[in-house]
């Protein structure tokens, strides 16, 4: 039932006492979600709106709590240390939402990661929902219906309208996971997959793809060879014009590489049902599910 | 973001990789200055425009006299330099720099970028220097050499060694290789570049390696630790809309359609061009307005749009989550009071209050077209424009 963020999830904030820490951690308590500490250096002692405790130290926090999770609102030039603390403390999920990380900050990152037993989500992500069970990240959680369709997606708006889209047919979402806008990230669409390939509770699943990178072509390979189960997609960006960064640092035609026409192709041959409209979705989804 | 060419080996010689002498110049008089302080002739003139292909275009003489230093200096100067980069109406060249002329045995190519499949860098070099990188990719890939660099281990000596061997270099030019080589990835890693290219890569007369054009692209997300390279920025080279729009934290490109739009959120953003194109309109922009939708950000989004004359109507799309439509309504609704817009816009809000929303603008008085969804959006939008 669900993937990344279940039941059995206990989270602490890194960042907690920062604007955005302080606001985003009431809105996923008011979304009944485990949130159990926060980590501010300094502030180590103290207690969050006179209902978390605050650490010093992740080591600290996952200590006294048995928390097994965090999600970062941690600066960008502080943020690549606060994610190998937490990779250093054992935990065993990272959720990052910072945007404007250093690429050299995250090719270090990426590294310890791999060498970990830990697993990141982001940067520059909208972060992960389990609908009913709750949320480490910013997205509103009243668009989201408990269900069986998994979404993963690099961006975040675009992912609240196909979410949308599914709930207004009644069809549900086991997880939501933003892999984020970076070149260089935690975790792939790949990676994604295989954890809804192994979900019971998953029978579908949503992509949302841009330009730039070589993911979504990746991850049309692994479908073809291990994953049944129907899938949708949207790749934003067919009109996006070579060579610009389009907001997000990875969404870039660079070399005439990672335009959105060669990901459909790969998506298409490998028997996904891709849309060529954002307005489509969820009618897309509706219909391989029907299939 | 990108630098000159004189600014780019400005830096690369911080790090110890051989450059020739040389100075910018920005006018005819300061370009004989310099071509006098480099003590000899030739010296070569070279248009300093943010884009590749100056050579072709007439952008880069060799000077065999401080007259002809002189002379080509004035033509440069000034000139709209078009090259295949550039698009056609080409660039205004309002910079010079001023070089020694080198003694060219060979051109090689040598690059140094993030392979994102892998997440390492990787040093890539060729025989085929002087010519376009992805034409050797693409006509004879097997001449381009790649060398993954271990984010644990670093660039070793055996990388450097390996690259040099693959150019066939050998005596004073291998060991000339080898340590530019070296300098360079050093170069790259702490300038936070997200590339670092050399196209030619010389060796020289006297069997040595030198960069003889330089181009490094810096990692925008890493300009807050180099406030001097950011001091770098020149602004003639973007697109004043662009310019405006990024000093007030907008992120916005201009392109060449008739459908202005406003959205939030760049995947949102690209996927709403995309969805005018698929209804036959064409979009004008892509404009991402980031998290805060208020009446400010919305207002000086206006203004950016229609600074583009060929903007015929507004599509603004905003999925409101934590940000509440009818907040993001009233703003609209100010910001067009305000703003005197003349071409129909098209507002589409989604999210928390959007009922609300959607009310407060059809009684605002102002001819404003609601739409419900994304496609509804798109078509009334492309239907503006044909009005």
């Amino acid at each position: 039932m669900a993937v990344l963020l279940t039941d059995k999830t206990r989270i602490i904030v890194q960042g907690i006492t920062g604007g955005e820490g302080t606001f985003h951690t009431s809105q996923m308590l008011d979304y009944h979600t485990k949130v159990v500490g926060g980590v501010t250096p300094g502030k180590g002692g103290q207690t969050w709106e006179g209902k978390l405790p605050i650490f010093n130290t992740v080591s600290d926090a996952v200590l006294a709590t048995g928390a097994n999770a965090s999600v970062l609102f941690v600066p960008p030039a502080f943020a690549a240390d606060a994610i190998l603390e937490a990779v250093d403390s054992g935990i065993e999920l990272i959720v990052t939402i910072t945007e404007g990380i250093p690429v050299r900050d995250m090719v270090r990152v990426k590294h310890a990661l791999n060498q970990s037993q830990c697993r990141m989500v982001g940067p520059n992500c909208p972060g992960v929902i389990s609908p009913g069970i709750g949320k480490m990240g910013i997205m509103p959680a009243f668009i989201h219906k408990p269900g069986k369709c998994g979404v993963i997606s690099r961006s975040g708006t675009l992912t609240y309208e196909a979410v949308k889209q599914l709930s207004d047919r009644n069809i549900g979402q086991s997880t939501c996971v933003g892999i984020g806008g970076d070149p260089v990230n935690g975790s792939s669409f790949t990676d994604i997959l295989r954890l809804f390939k192994d979900d019971p509770d998953t029978e579908a699943v949503v992509m949302i793809g841009e330009i730039g990178g070589s993911a979504e072509e990746e991850a049309a390979a692994f479908i073809h060879r291990e994953f049944k189960k129907p899938v949708a997609a949207f790749i934003a960006g067919l009109t996006a014009p070579p060579g610009r960064r389009m907001g997000h640092a990875g969404a870039i035609i660079a070399g005439g590489k990672g335009t959105a026409v060669e990901k459909i192709k790969a998506l298409r041959e490998a028997g996904i049902h891709v849309t060529d409209s954002p307005g489509e979705i969820g009618a897309t989804l509706a219909r391989a599910l029907k299939k | 973001m990108k630098i000159h060419e004189h600014q780019a080996k400005e830096l690369l010689a911080r790090y110890d990789v051989p450059v020739p002498r040389g100075r910018a110049a920005f006018t005819v008089d300061e370009a004989v200055e310099v071509a006098r302080s480099l003590g000899k002739y030739p010296v070569v003139v070279k248009a300093q425009i943010h884009a590749g292909g100056r050579g072709k275009g007439g952008g880069v003489k060799i000077a065999k006299s401080e007259a002809e230093a002189r002379q080509y200096a004035s033509q440069i100067l000034g000139m709209q330099l078009i090259t295949h980069q550039t698009g056609p109406e080409g660039k205004k060249v309002q910079r010079l720099l001023i070089e020694e002329g080198i003694d060219i045995q060979h051109e090689f190519y040598a690059g140094l970028l993030l392979d994102r499949a892998c997440a390492r860098n990787v040093f890539m070099v060729s025989t085929e220097g002087g010519m376009e990188i992805e034409k050797v990719a693409a006509e004879t890939p097997e001449k381009i050499v790649k060398v993954h660099i271990h984010p644990a281990m670093g660039f070793q000596a055996f990388h450097a060694r390996k690259l040099a061997f693959a150019l066939g270099l050998t005596g004073d030019a291998f060991k000339s290789g080898v340590k530019c080589f070296t300098a360079m990835y050093k170069a790259y890693e702490n300038l936070d570049a997200s590339l670092l290219e050399i196209n030619p890569l010389v060796v020289t007369g006297d069997n040595q390696v030198i960069a003889l054009d330089a181009k490094v692209n810096l990692d925008d997300n890493g300009l807050f630790r180099h406030p001097d390279i950011e001091a770098m920025r020149d602004l003639n080279e973007e697109d004043p809309a662009e310019v405006e729009a990024s000093a007030a934290n907008l992120n916005y490109i201009k392109l060449d359609g008739t459908v202005g739009c406003m959205v939030n959120g760049a995947g949102l953003a690209m996927a709403t061009m995309d969805i005018i194109k698929l209804h036959g309109g064409t979009p004008a922009n892509f404009l991402d307005v980031g998290g805060t939708a208020s009446a400010e950000t919305v207002e000086k989004g206006f203004r950016i749009i229609l600074s583009d004359r060929n903007v015929r109507a507004i599509l603004i799309n905003i999925f409101g989550g934590i940000v509440r439509c009818d907040r993001v309504a009233g703003g609209v609704i100010e910001a067009v009071k305000k703003s005197k817009v003349s071409v129909p816009v098209v507002v589409r809000l989604e999210g928390t209050n959007a009922d609300i929303a959607a009310t407060m603008l059809s009684e605002s008085g102002l001819r404003f077209v609601v739409a419900r969804d994304l496609t509804d959006a798109a078509q009334k939008a492309v239907n503006a424009v044909a009005a």
